[in-house]
């Protein structure tokens, strides 16, 4: 039973992403309003992948990405990144840091349910 | 010398008789030849009517097999096609299954608050997140002033925005017309004119058009509009204008109901003094 965890800042979001999750069979959804939220989330729960926005308050999606890939605990968790940011350098940015895969919005919920399935299945 | 005779006689005869023999066996001979022959090919004849047979056994088994080969491929080719139309239905029951989540989120935010400020963030959020918009405006009538009031703006500033007139350019025909509006030029064209954006959405309660979004420009990577976008420019005419409208009421009597309860207040202080 996978654990995903929702790290995004707006409720619309966030409501509408933990929507499309809970499709996936056999999924719990986790959610996160910012990173730290995030990481005081994965501190009291196991989560099998991680979808996080990028511009977010407190603690941003990159930010949140670099501290979970330092963490010998959580360092193998894939992370989706979702975000307005399209640019090309934006995604390299990501991907440098060490996100798993790059979606931007609007999102289709089709394809962000095939890259976490993908990425679940990749564990 | 008769005795001679006699013995040649005798010899003439067997030899007579011999060579009879030899002419018998030879015919028999010949004769047996001939049956052999004959026999073989009776036997292979029947061979040949044997294998006939099996020939047309085995042709009519193939075509057997080949009729239901014709028919096994029919009903594949059949269900393949079934196959394909469950997938294409799947498929689009399956993306209609997302745009009626996001219009359910959509909708289900809009309404979750009566406060005038989370409404307005929510409208802003539904626009940039679900829409893919980059600079746009939500402005509001001024029925008073007879004048549009931007209440949010994204990537555009809010003088621009100011100096927009009622009846000027595309805003004011959707105000006049309640319509939407969409360009017919590329989203990543945009627009730079404040009374002329890409595409613009009336804000209506019932017929009564209270204000409009008003979008110049999208996110990169929002090339082109789905039926979900049309939909929820729909969703956001209708219910993001009553949504407005009543936490705009509802915040305003809320205010007013404060001062009231103050004023009475301070009445009823007054008249224990």
């Amino acid at each position: 039973m996978p654990t995903i965890l929702v790290v995004e800042d707006s409720p619309t979001m966030r409501q509408l992403i933990s929507f499309a999750m809970r499709r996936i069979p056999g999924s719990r959804v986790i959610e996160a309003t910012d990173g730290v939220d995030a990481l005081k989330k994965l501190s009291s729960e196991k989560a099998d992948i991680i979808l996080a926005d990028i511009n977010m308050p407190v603690m941003d999606g990159l930010k949140l990405v670099s501290l979970v890939r330092g963490n010998s605990a959580y360092k193998d968790i894939p992370i989706i990144i979702i975000t307005t940011e399209g640019a090309e350098e934006d995604r390299k940015k990501a991907m440098a840091m060490g996100a798993d895969a790059y979606l931007p919005k609007p999102i289709q919920t089709q394809e962000l349910i095939r890259l976490v399935t993908q990425q679940l299945s990749k564990r | 010398m008769d005795k001679k005779r006699g013995i040649l006689k005798k010899a003439d005869e067997f030899l007579q008789i011999f060579k009879q023999g030899e002419e018998f066996t030879r015919n028999l001979l010949s004769e047996n030849e001939r049956l052999r022959f004959r026999i073989a090919e009776l036997e292979e004849a029947r061979t040949q009517d044997l294998n006939a047979a099996k020939i047309r056994h085995y042709e009519e088994h193939i075509r057997m097999l080949k009729d239901e080969l014709e028919s096994l491929k029919e009903r594949f080719k059949r269900v393949e096609t079934e196959n394909r139309n469950f997938e294409q239905k799947y498929l689009l029951v399956a993306e209609e299954n997302n745009n009626l989540a996001n219009l359910y989120v959509a909708s289900y935010q809009l309404h979750s608050t009566l406060d005038y400020e989370e409404v307005i963030k929510i409208v802003v959020e539904i626009i940039i997140n679900l829409i893919g918009a980059e600079r746009f405006a939500v402005m509001l009538m001024d029925e008073r002033l007879e004048k549009l009031v931007p209440i949010a703006s994204e990537g555009i500033s809010t003088a621009a925005i100011a100096g927009v007139f009622p009846e000027d350019g595309i805003i004011g025909t959707v105000l006049k017309e309640g319509e939407s509006y969409f360009s017919e030029e590329p989203l990543q064209e945009g627009s730079d004119d404040p009374a002329s954006p890409s595409v613009c959405i009336p804000l209506k309660i019932k017929e009564h058009v209270i204000g409009v979004i008003a979008i110049y420009s999208f996110l990169v990577q929002k090339r082109s509009f789905s039926n979900v976008d049309y939909e929820l420019f729909n969703l956001l005419a209708g219910h993001a204008a009553t949504a407005i409208f009543s936490s705009r009421l509802y915040t305003r009597s809320e205010r007013e109901f404060r001062t009231i309860q103050n004023f009475l207040e301070l009445l009823k202080g007054k008249s224990k003094q």
